[in-house]
């Protein structure tokens, strides 16, 4: 089982459900896109594409069919919010996929769920049929004429690449998951050829959250291109870590502080494919404009060995790229592998600029966004860790 | 690749397809174009053209190694990035479409960066050394290697091999060492030819190309089509290579050594010797083919008009059975059986349809069967000592030759095929270059061809050959009274799936070569013959279900198979690369050559009319002809244990 995870109070637990999709279903479409634009909400998963222009574009598509789609498979190392607000407040995640099929002109929501959270699968589908009897879910919903919706879970299979939403839409139709050339966008061509909008549990309840309170209410916290509250991960060397709502836009210091991690050497802001923020920069912030995030925090203590640090995080990556495009498949090998001769004190200085100049070329010339992200790491530990990596003992073969 | 696309079909992924741009149907984009700027030249192309297709059209080259025209697009290998104004990251070229004006630049220095890194990534997997490589200096991946001055291994280079090279199947060897993932294969299978053998297993590094439970390729359901070999970019595939054993036989004293080729090849050699696509060498193969030693070259258009004279029959007979004496057992349409990739495939996905198939041999077992009988007897050989092997543009001729049943004279009928590949080859080790070559005719007793022959190598081309010999047999008319030159033309051309239809309004004298087997034709009179051509496998399956539904093509009474896209011409055993221009090259030397001939019908070959005299005297479809020249098929299923 797992425990309950340590958190602030979070805005969710305050707000009434079903309000939301009340208000939302005496708006028409157009309204609660411009409201959703206004409040300036971008995707909670981590790419931070502003929701209001993805929903403006798939209620433009032409289409007897749409999809609306829940990424649910949170994979990313240090991220656990979402699981949290499944088990919390799922009926907000489910509120928010319904005003998205209202607003775009779907009929069907999907939620794919994360292999590692089947166990959330039959409180999930209970809350579901709950919705389904009581008018929620269904023909008519909640009485509106013409506006049917109904929800579905579907299950991942464990691999971390679904959670890149071409990838996720390719296991959704039953493909190996490997993610699409793009563009076309789900938004245009998604789930078996539809407009789709694939968007993150978190985006899907602020959406909820701002047809309750207002997008001006949203749009006042936080930063002006990062607007709003968000959810937060925290993990690693700190005294509390869990799931934490901090407005967007607070620096890594404030964010330490709050958590208790005063002292760390770094922190890895954005889980495995996120970048290493060395104690010189805690006065950055964590917004889409600075630092973005998807939601992970792990905090690295002084005696953390930031090598081991990186050597982790390509591991985890050789483990999960598909291996369709040439980069991420054969670069993250190479990575790895010399992070192994930095261990051993064999990495020349000339090698280690081939494999940051290889890094770059994997962040610019992968087909998706693993593999565009997955050098970030070990890039940010070698350009401020370098007195740490470099200059190890040799070992003998 | 218009002409295999069909977007409702394909089965590969989505994710290794170019997904179209469609613009939305209520505005005026359809037929729109977009300015597009290339390293500072501008253009404008058709909206949804992707950058690749649009560098092609100002000249600016960007090299590709997963792309390929016959194929749906991947976009994985990612050596054709390049920067396009106001993006963060480079795009692959070959699946960005153009839906907005933009700028791109193909060469700055972060794309030349990016490719000599993913080149050098590409390297530091691709165990072998290129001397001892088939595709050395045919190698897309040497190529490159070269044009980005790759001079050393900046990532390493594999020093021991890490995959077993997979010898089981007959006509296609894998070795994994040399696959550079660019999944060419899988989507060639899966998704030209829908067949499905191989796909991608694992993931990341550990991802390879595998059979259904990494059985052996052997041992799966491998048509053996070998067009995944035509487009693998390096040497990972390959064609089961006999040159050795051919060279001992050609050594050996005792041996006669008679080579028979197919029309394809000829077409298609000349481009391994550096000619232009679409330059037939035939005559100058015969001289080379003699130097090279063997002692008798023969032309494989004599078996194949021997084909039309006995398929040609047996549908004769199915009309007759089915129309005069009423017989519900007789099944419609008849399928062409020559293609063994085709063969191979209906027996593994419609082993119920296996009667439809025309028990006729195709041309290289029947001529194999008639050397080792018929040629052996008129010049006092023993059949032991003759070797009989084809010169085929095909992989799957090396399956087929060693099919257990395939001993009809009671020796194998053909022992070795060969594919223009190795032909090739073992011209050049025989130190001749082969467009300088004096011109030589066939040998006799089978020396004279007819055009008819000559066609089969191009899709559409059986069904032609058919034609002009049925109708001259049975309306006793000249086929150049309804078609101009005798040139059939609705059932040319490279349409996936083509129709056509025959009114039979008066018919002449039964001749008398087949005499025997009918009275007369009236019975046909008012009768309307329906045919139809279909070349690739994913176009005989669209075939075949709608048969299986009852559509226009359950119909027909006659139905051309290829498995290979283009018909043979586009064979699993030409030359490497393959586009669907080379292919329209090789149709063009194809059809120019049947027009040069006097005798462009298979009845009228005088060989075919002596074989009748003084062998199977007592004519086609006989008991001796069906021992020789017909064979039966395996029902096999697709589930192999």
């Amino acid at each position: 089982m797992i425990m309950p995870t340590e958190t602030n109070q979070l805005t969710f637990s305050k707000v009434p459900i079903n309000e939301g999709m009340k208000s939302a279903l005496q708006k028409d479409r157009g309204e609660i896109i411009a409201m959703v634009s206004q409040s300036g909400l971008k995707g909670r998963g981590g790419a931070g594409f502003p929701t209001g222009i993805k929903w403006n574009l798939a209620a433009a598509a032409q289409d007897d069919q749409k999809f609306v789609v829940c990424n649910a498979d949170e994979g990313e190392p240090g991220t656990y919010k979402d699981r949290v607000i499944l088990t919390d407040y799922a009926n907000l995640v489910f509120e928010g996929m319904t005003i998205g099929g209202y607003a775009i002109g779907a009929r069907k929501g999907i939620l794919y769920l994360r292999a590692e959270y089947t166990y959330l699968r039959s409180f999930l589908e209970d809350l579901l049929e709950r919705r389904r009897r009581t008018g929620f879910l269904g023909q008519n919903v909640m009485g509106k004429r013409g506006f049917d919706f109904d929800i579905e879970i579907r299950m991942g299979a464990g691999a971390y690449v679904c959670g890149e939403e071409t990838a996720l839409i390719e296991s959704l139709e039953g493909q190996r998951g490997e993610p699409r050339n793009r563009p076309p966008f789900p938004v245009n061509t998604g789930f078996m050829g539809h407009p789709t909008i694939v968007n993150n549990v978190e985006t899907f309840a602020w959406v909820t959250c701002i047809l309750v309170k207002g997008a001006d209410w949203f749009r006042k916290i936080g930063t002006e291109k990062s607007t709003g509250l968000k959810l937060f991960s925290v993990s690693g060397d700190c005294s509390f870590s869990g799931v934490f709502e901090f407005p967007m836009g607070i620096t890594v210091a404030e964010l330490l502080e709050r958590v208790g991690g005063i002292g760390a050497k770094a922190v890895q802001v954005g889980g495995a494919s996120g970048h290493c923020v060395p104690a010189s920069e805690f006065d950055r912030t964590i917004a889409f404009e600075d630092v973005p995030t998807g939601g992970s925090i792990i905090v690295f203590g002084p005696d953390r060995d930031m090598l081991a640090v990186a050597k982790n995080f390509m591991e985890f990556f050789i483990d999960e790229s598909c291996g369709q495009c040439t980069p991420c498949r054969e670069g993250n090998e190479r990575l790895l592998e010399g992070i192994l001769m930095l261990e051993q004190g064999r990495c020349s200085m000339r090698y280690l600029r081939e494999l940051c100049a290889l890094g770059e070329t994997m962040q610019a010339a992968s087909k998706c966004g693993l593999g565009q992200s997955s050098p970030n790491a070990f890039l940010s530990i070698v350009a401020h860790f370098k007195d740490e990596i470099l200059g190890r003992a040799p070992v003998a073969d | 690749m218009a002409e295999f696309y069909d977007k409702e079909s394909v089965r590969a992924p989505m994710s290794q397809r170019l997904q179209r741009f469609e613009p939305p149907s209520d505005t005026q984009a359809i037929g729109a174009l977009v300015s597009v700027t290339i390293d500072g030249k501008e253009l404008k192309v058709p909206l949804g053209t992707t950058i690749l297709e649009a560098s092609k059209k100002v000249g600016v080259r960007i090299p590709t190694l997963c792309y390929h025209e016959d194929l749906c697009v991947a976009g994985v290998c990612r050596i054709c990035v390049v920067e396009v104004e106001g993006q963060p990251r480079l795009q692959a070229s070959c699946a960005y479409p153009i839906t907005a004006p933009i700028k791109v630049k193909t060469h700055t220095r972060q794309v030349r960066q990016a490719r000599r890194h993913i080149l050098d990534l590409l390297l530091s997997k691709h165990y072998g050394e290129c001397y001892a490589c088939f595709r050395n200096n045919n190698c897309e991946l040497q190529a490159l290697a070269k044009e980005y001055g790759v001079d050393f291994f900046r990532f390493g280079h594999p020093e021991k091999p890490r995959y077993r090279i997979d010898r089981s199947s007959p006509s296609v060897i894998r070795d994994m060492d040399k696959c550079i993932l660019c999944r060419r294969c899988v989507r060639t299978c899966i998704d030209l030819q829908e067949v499905g053998v191989l796909e991608v297993n694992q993931r990341s590094n550990r991802s390879k190309v595998i059979t259904f439970g990494e059985k052996p390729l052997g041992d799966v359901i491998c048509i053996n089509c070998g067009q995944c070999i035509n487009r693998c970019p390096t040497g990972a595939l390959r064609a089961n290579d006999p040159t050795d054993d051919v060279w001992a036989a050609i050594d050996d004293p005792t041996k006669h050594v008679v080579i028979q080729t197919a029309p394809s090849p000829r077409a298609g050699i000349g481009e391994c010797f550096g000619l232009e696509p679409g330059v037939p060498l035939t005559f100058e193969m015969n001289t080379a083919l003699r130097r090279c030693g063997f002692d008798k070259v023969f032309d494989t258009n004599f078996s194949a008009d021997l084909t039309i004279i006995e398929e040609g029959t047996e549908l004769l007979q199915r009309l007759h059975k089915a129309l005069v004496q009423k017989d519900k057992m007789v099944r419609f349409p008849q399928f062409t059986s020559c293609s063994p990739g085709w063969v191979k495939f209906c027996e593994h996905f419609y082993p119920e349809f296996l009667d439809h198939l025309s028990s006729a041999k195709s041309p290289q077992q029947m001529f194999g069967a008639v050397i080792k009988t018929y040629y052996a007897k008129l010049n006092d050989l023993d059949p032991k000592n003759i070797v009989t092997v084809a010169l085929m543009p095909c992989s799957a001729k090396k399956f087929e030759c060693n099919r257990p049943e395939m001993c009809d004279s009671g020796y194998k009928d053909i022992d070795y095929g060969l594919t223009t590949r190795e032909l090739a080859q073992m011209i050049s080790e025989a130190g001749i270059y082969l467009p300088a070559m004096p011109k030589s005719d066939f040998d006799d007793p089978f020396g004279t061809a007819t055009g008819s022959g000559v066609i089969f190598g191009a899709t559409g081309g059986v069904m032609e050959a058919a034609l002009r010999t049925v109708i001259e047999l049975v309306c006793g008319i000249q086929v150049e009274d309804l078609f101009a030159h005798a040139d059939i033309t609705p059932v040319r051309g490279f349409d996936g799936i083509r129709f056509m239809e025959l009114p039979i309004k008066k018919v002449g004298p039964v001749p008398e070569l087949l005499k025997g087997l009918f009275e007369d034709w009236d019975w046909l009179v008012g009768a309307t013959l329906k045919v139809a051509v279909a070349h690739g496998t994913a176009n005989a399956k669209r075939v075949m279900e709608d048969i299986k539904a009852g559509g226009p093509c359950s119909e027909c009474h006659f139905i051309e198979f290829m498995a290979c896209p283009g018909g043979c011409l586009g064979g699993g055993g030409q030359p490497i690369p393959t586009s669907p221009e080379i292919r329209a090259a090789r149709a063009r030397a194809i059809y120019a050559e049947d027009a040069a001939y006097e005798v462009r019908k298979s009845h009228e070959n005088p060989a075919i009319v002596r074989l009748y005299t003084e062998f199977l005297t007592e004519g086609p479809c006989s008991h001796l002809s069906h021992h020789l020249l017909h064979t039966a098929y395996t029902p096999r299923g697709k589930y192999i244990v």
